[in-house]
């Protein structure tokens, strides 16, 4: 096993899993019930001193929703005081005026406010609640206050054709940066996945549409547009690597390598509550065991690419095949590349559209899904 | 942008010295970038009132041997472009 020669750069606070919303393509897994207790506020702040003391310089604060915590303005404050650049990545439920004012006061250096659609009938829709003239207003007030303003779009069949009008609601709310984000299959996505993925034909189009966009407004706005891997022959760098600058803290205080991480049942990921972070990250078998190249099989094992793509990500291989330590199979020279493959044929399919019933991530839904999986 | 433009950080990025690389870093919205040392003494002497050329005052005063001119411009150029002044 490898072990790391530097600590964490990137330090990703899950702050709770507690959520008003209820998107059908978030990362969060599908059991995320069964992990109720979340650390205190004293936790959060010895945590994040311990992983800036280890050269931690990037947090954000994350979810579930992580406004729904009353304590975050208290963690910012910490965390700023630390030196840390703090984002937070919202959905902007919970927020209101006097909340960015104190934000800002606490020294929050970024808010990314994300939507699930250019328009109110299908954003309410896909929030599973009321929640698109509130992300609206609240992106002007953050805007108004003087933050770098960021929106994110996951992208999906259903929202994936009006490309064009959610970037023109990026213009008229004057954002900074765009992330046009297609989903990434973990969690809720993974098991609505049919229903999420686009066909090959929305993709050209969409792509087209971004690079129209980014040619013509590029003084004015950052359009990033991310493809689904599903989509590529070559996997991405996840995480740049398992154990090298990521670090994890789920609401809990479980310490993983990456967000989908949680659903390896063979690793027993370490707490914050009962181990350091230096000893977390430099010793724990959960950080070292896909650190480095030594764990790798073929084809990654003697690929040229192993050292820029570190065999893709582990969550995937994981999820799809049953073992981490294979390729991603998003990798064309993955033995198993057909179950990305059969996936994407089959969106492709004309009964695919609009029909596929995608499940809501809610507690009802959550439970369900427990149940399934045990029978 | 003309030469006599003041130069500034665009809103959000945050120039900082960090220990534990060894090395100046720009931190911005879920981002950073390591700096070679060239890079962040340009950078610290953006303030928001100088220009390209009291930059290259600024930077002449402290390092009197060097020639920087052609570094300075070239620096800010690439700076520029990837949205770190405005
Ligand atoms: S993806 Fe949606 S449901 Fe999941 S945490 Fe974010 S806002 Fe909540
Ligand atoms: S075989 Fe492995 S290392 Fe090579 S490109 Fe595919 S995933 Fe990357």
């Amino acid at each position: 096993m490898a072990s790391a020669t530097s600590g964490p750069r990137w330090l990703l606070a899950e702050l709770t899993y507690k959520c008003p919303l209820q998107c059908p393509y978030c990362s969060n897994p599908t059991d995320y019930t069964r992990y109720q207790s979340e650390l205190t506020t004293e936790e959060w702040i010895q945590t994040m001193r311990q992983a800036r003391d280890l050269g931690a310089v990037q947090l954000g604060f994350s979810g579930g929703e992580p406004l729904v915590r009353k304590d975050l303005e208290q963690l910012v404050a910490a965390a700023h005081e630390m030196g840390y650049y703090t984002n937070l990545i919202t959905s902007g439920i919970g927020m209101d005026a006097q909340r960015v004012a104190d934000l800002k006061e606490a020294g929050l250096d970024h808010i990314q406010i994300s939507f699930q659609a250019s328009e109110e009938v299908l954003n309410d829709r896909f929030a599973g609640t009321k929640a698109f003239q509130h992300k609206k207003e609240m992106a002007r007030e953050v805007k108004a206050q003087g933050y770098p303003m960021v929106l994110n779009f996951v992208l999906y069949r259903e929202n994936i054709d009006r490309i064009e009008d959610i970037m023109d609601l990026a213009l008229e709310l004057d954002a900074d940066q765009v992330e046009l984000a297609n989903t990434q299959y973990y969690g809720w996505a993974l098991h609505n996945r049919e229903g999420l993925l686009p066909d090959r034909e929305q993709l050209a189009a969409a792509q087209a549409s971004a690079e129209k966009y980014q040619e013509k407004y590029q003084d004015r706005c950052r359009f990033l547009y991310v493809i689904p891997d599903y989509y590529e022959t070559r996997p991405k760098a996840c995480m740049s690597g398992w154990g090298n600058i990521f670090l994890n803290i789920a609401p809990d205080g479980s310490a993983l390598p990456c967000q989908g991480a949680r659903q390896m049942t063979h690793i027993d990921f370490p707490n914050v509550r009962n181990r350091s972070v230096k000893e977390i990250w430099f010793e724990s078998n959960a950080f070292n065991v896909y650190r480095g190249d030594e764990w790798m099989r073929d084809p990654c094992k003697t690929c040229e690419h192993r050292h820029e793509d570190f065999g893709g990500c582990r969550c995937q291989a994981y999820q799809l095949t049953g073992d981490a330590r294979n390729a991603d199979p998003v990798c064309s020279l993955s033995p198993d590349h057909e179950l990305v493959t059969q996936a994407v044929e089959k969106a492709q399919k004309e009964e695919m559209s609009r029909s596929v019933k995608v499940a809501f991530r809610n507690p009802k839904n959550a439970k369900q899904l427990l149940l399934n999986d045990s029978g | 942008m003309t030469e006599s433009t003041a130069l500034k950080m665009t809103n959000g990025f945050r120039l900082q010295w960090e220990p534990a690389q060894d090395a100046h870093v720009l931190l911005y919205p879920e981002g950073m970038v390591k700096l070679n040392p060239a890079a962040a003494e340009i950078l610290s002497l953006v303030d928001g009132d100088r220009n390209i050329e009291e930059i290259t005052e600024a930077l002449q005063a402290k390092f009197p041997d060097a020639d920087l001119s052609g570094d300075v411009k070239e620096f800010v150029s690439i700076a520029t472009a990837n949205g770190w002044l405005s």
